[in-house]
């Protein structure tokens, strides 16, 4: 919570600023990030990634100030619809950068349908449809979906870690089936096993059930929980006496989640994860953003490390300054020249290069981790493979992956494809 | 009708004022004035996004103040019977997941969709209706409760987590409904229907039944009136009023998700109808152009004072606590007590 309050009071200074300069000289840009709910904590930490680019740019892209609106979202899709209309049609904004969650995103997709006129920029939300069925033209996705993010995770654990059967318990909604489905056309492909999927409803409070229906007859158990529901589950697993090996999803092994208080997180020491972040990958842009996150908050306002979140908001306004700045603010052609130019925008990302293909939804790096503890006693996530140009399909032809299905509870089978 | 008192009261000059201010009408006339010609001076946002919410959410909120107000009975299950509507017209209709919604035509879906929802919110009714006070809202919001989590889970009717998208207002006469002049004046034309009916249930033989049976039940029963049918009864005529409201919700939204039907905007209708004024049916509108205000404008609100946008739930919740506390028959009686008082005494002094 605190930690946004200088985010959003330095969103105001610079509001104060653009609202001096003349009407023509500014540009509104819309941001949607969870506030309220479950994902409070991610929303927080996106805004964080949001503040840094805005400084890197001084609050100016294209010759023109920058005018912030913040609207709140809660991970719930109606959320998500209520605050970028709000933005779009009372705030009229320029463009929209939004939203954080997966669910959000499908949503605000069919929004951006009806609205070809504005051009949505996705902050940070993960599921694959969003850019992968029905794309809006005008809808571009500067970080890769939930599948890409477990890209390398399925082989890793199968020939390094040697595990073979594996339980699932993720949160019922897009973004985790994606991650799911990352995973399991990957880990199934080699031959492994996923013997039971556990969904639970965003905003779980009480785990004793699932933890209990927990199988011991695995090799390890994969989470795919984030934010709050992600220490609450870990918290009672610690109580309940759990000691299975952890495979994480991307925001479980996370800094909102390894930063949080308390012994829970314990059990995520040497848990695998895959994400589109590391955060000790030696990569001299990763460390200057590091160093840039932490210069600009004061330790009790920020992660140790920047989050996943922090990153995908940092990436998303970037590739929004960055495309203004070689349009030069025009964007009186009805978008045309903004979206042309963002199209082909390659963008030298703190995790790596990234671009976009034709559905205009990222291809980028990914990175495998380990979670260890550093020298300051935080956890923090170590690189163990980097994963290079992982596109939307994961490597495979387009109908041959257009046959796995949609990510759902169910979906994709666990079979060799 | 029920501002017809407060129009003498305030006539002379500062009508038309008071009335653009407050939103609190000094006469039904001027009312009914402003909210027709409405779409000729606001802008799409606010035709939309604060009035056409408003009158929904008021909408369903005044089927709770129905039956909290004149029958007695607190409800949560209004919220719920709204959304079950929604929910319906999404399976029935078109949307985007066409996996499941049927693609039945507006004219068939809709009048279902509304026969399905007053279906559910009369067998609700009927397992409520015997309780009384702390039970039967314990017993509406474990039925509210129970819909959320089972819309959640559910994937093979409801869609789970993310529900139904792409859910469209239909197209006939050449008119688009969900173009933001149509929708206001649907949204309005039944937010009047609905305060019209309940202004005339309450005056007719079942409303006054209803009003004997809320003061004394055992004495209606001596007078031969069946206090279980005619509660029951009620809770059909309120799930009739809230049902059509749910599809227009989902119309607004362009989509049903559990969110729409989650135990926040349960509680909120509610708190819409108590802040609002159970006493009278207009009651409930006031209460959600002041809570519609508040959730879209608080976050501003703050970072126009120079404060920090992070505590928007915390305005939301002083607007609410502060209504409450000082005038707990809500804003409606904060009228009736200082500010009309305050009108009719200047006339007074002026003569």
């Amino acid at each position: 919570m605190r930690g946004t309050t200088l985010v959003v009071t330095t969103l105001l200074a610079g509001l104060g600023l653009a609202g001096a300069a003349q009407a023509q000289q500014k540009l509104k840009i819309g941001v949607t990030a969870t506030l309220e709910g479950t994902y409070t904590v991610l929303g927080e930490d996106g805004m964080r990634g949001f503040e840094l680019a805005l400084r890197k740019w001084n609050r100016k892209a294209g010759g023109k100030d920058l005018e912030i609106i913040v609207a709140s979202t809660d991970a719930t899709p109606d959320s998500a619809i209520r605050a970028v209309r709000k933005l779009v049609e009372q705030d009229k904004v320029d463009l929209v950068i939004s939203p954080l969650s997966g669910s959000e995103g499908i949503a605000v997709r069919d929004y951006a349908h009806t609205q070809p006129q504005m051009t949505f920029i996705n902050a940070a939300s993960g599921a694959m449809e969003t850019t992968f069925v029905n794309p809006a033209p005008n809808f571009f996705r500067w970080n890769m979906d939930g599948a890409q993010w477990q890209a390398g995770l399925g082989s890793y654990i199968y020939n390094e870690k040697g595990y073979r059967k594996i339980a699932t318990v993720g949160e019922d909604y897009s973004f985790v089936y994606t991650q799911v489905f990352g995973l399991a056309v990957e880990f199934c492909g080699l031959g492994g096993q996923i013997t039971q999927r556990f969904w639970v409803p965003l905003g779980t409070k009480d785990f004793a059930s699932i933890i209990a229906a927990l199988p011991d007859d695995v090799d390890a158990i994969y989470l795919g929980l984030g934010g709050a529901d992600a220490v609450n589950f870990l918290n009672q697993y610690a109580q309940a006496g759990g000691n299975a090996k952890i495979v994480g999803g991307s925001i479980m092994v996370d800094q909102t989640v390894l930063s949080s208080k308390g012994r829970a997180k314990e059990i995520l020491k040497g848990a695998v994860a895959a994400s589109g972040v590391a955060d000790t990958w030696e990569d001299p842009r990763w460390q200057a953003f590091v160093k840039a996150y932490r210069d600009a908050f004061p330790p009790d306002k920020r992660f140790a490390s920047p989050s996943l979140l922090a990153v995908n908001y940092y990436n998303s306004a970037s590739a929004t300054f960055t495309t203004l700045d070689l349009i030069g603010g025009d964007l009186s052609d009805g978008h045309k020249k903004f979206r042309e130019t963002m199209a082909k925008l390659e963008l030298d990302a703190p995790n790596g290069k990234i671009r976009l293909d034709h559905n205009r939804q990222a291809i980028g790096t990914n990175f495998v981790t380990e979670v260890v503890e550093d020298a300051q006693g935080n956890l923090v996530s170590r690189v163990v493979r980097v994963v290079e140009n992982v596109n939307q399909t994961l490597g495979l032809p387009l109908e041959k992956f257009k046959a796995l299905g949609l990510p759902s509870r169910t979906t994709p089978e666990c079979k060799k494809y | 009708m029920a501002a017809a008192p407060v129009a003498e009261a305030a006539a002379p000059g500062s009508a038309p004022r008071t009335s653009a201010a407050g939103g609190i009408p000094t006469s039904g006339w001027i009312l009914a004035l402003v909210l027709l010609l409405m779409p000729t001076f606001a802008s799409d946002f606010f035709l939309v996004q604060v009035f056409g919410w408003a009158f929904v959410l008021g909408t369903i909120a005044l089927s709770l103040q129905f039956l909290a107000g004149y029958g007695g009975m607190v409800s949560l299950v209004q919220m719920t019977v709204a959304g079950f509507a929604g929910y319906m017209v999404a399976i029935l209709g078109t949307s985007g997941l066409a996996q499941i919604s049927l693609g039945w035509p507006f004219w068939l879906a809709v009048p279902t969709a509304i026969a399905l929802a007053v279906l559910f919110g009369t067998l609700s009714g009927a397992l409520a209706v015997r309780t009384a006070g702390i039970y039967t809202i314990m017993i509406t919001l474990a039925i509210a409760a129970a819909f959320f989590y089972f819309t959640r889970q559910n994937e093979t009717v409801f869609g789970g987590f993310l529900g139904f998208n792409g859910v469209r207002a239909p197209v006939f006469w050449g008119i688009d409904w969900r173009a933001p002049v149509p929708f206001y004046y649907l949204c309005l034309a039944w937010a009047a229907i609905a305060w019209g009916l309940v202004v005339w249930v309450v005056r007719a033989p079942f409303g006054l039944a209803l009003q004997g049976i809320r003061d004394n039940p055992r004495r209606m029963a001596a007078l031969g009136f069946d206090v279980t049918a005619h509660r029951i009864a009620a809770y059909a005529f309120a799930a009739f009023l809230a049902a059509p409201a749910g599809i227009l919700l989902t119309w607004l939204n362009g989509q049903i998700a559990p969110g729409t039907v989650g135990i926040g905007p349960v509680i909120d209708v509610l708190v819409i109808a108590v802040i609002g004024g159970l006493g009278r049916p207009i009651g409930p509108f006031v209460g959600a152009l002041l809570y519609v205000l508040l959730r879209i404008f608080a976050m501003d609100l703050l970072v126009a004072l120079g404060l920090s946008g992070q505590r928007f739930q915390l305005v939301i919740g002083l607007g609410f606590l502060l209504t409450v506390l000082f005038s707990p028959d809500g804003i409606l009686g904060l009228w009736e007590r200082h500010i009309r008082p305050r009108l009719a005494g200047e006339r007074g002094g002026g003569r």
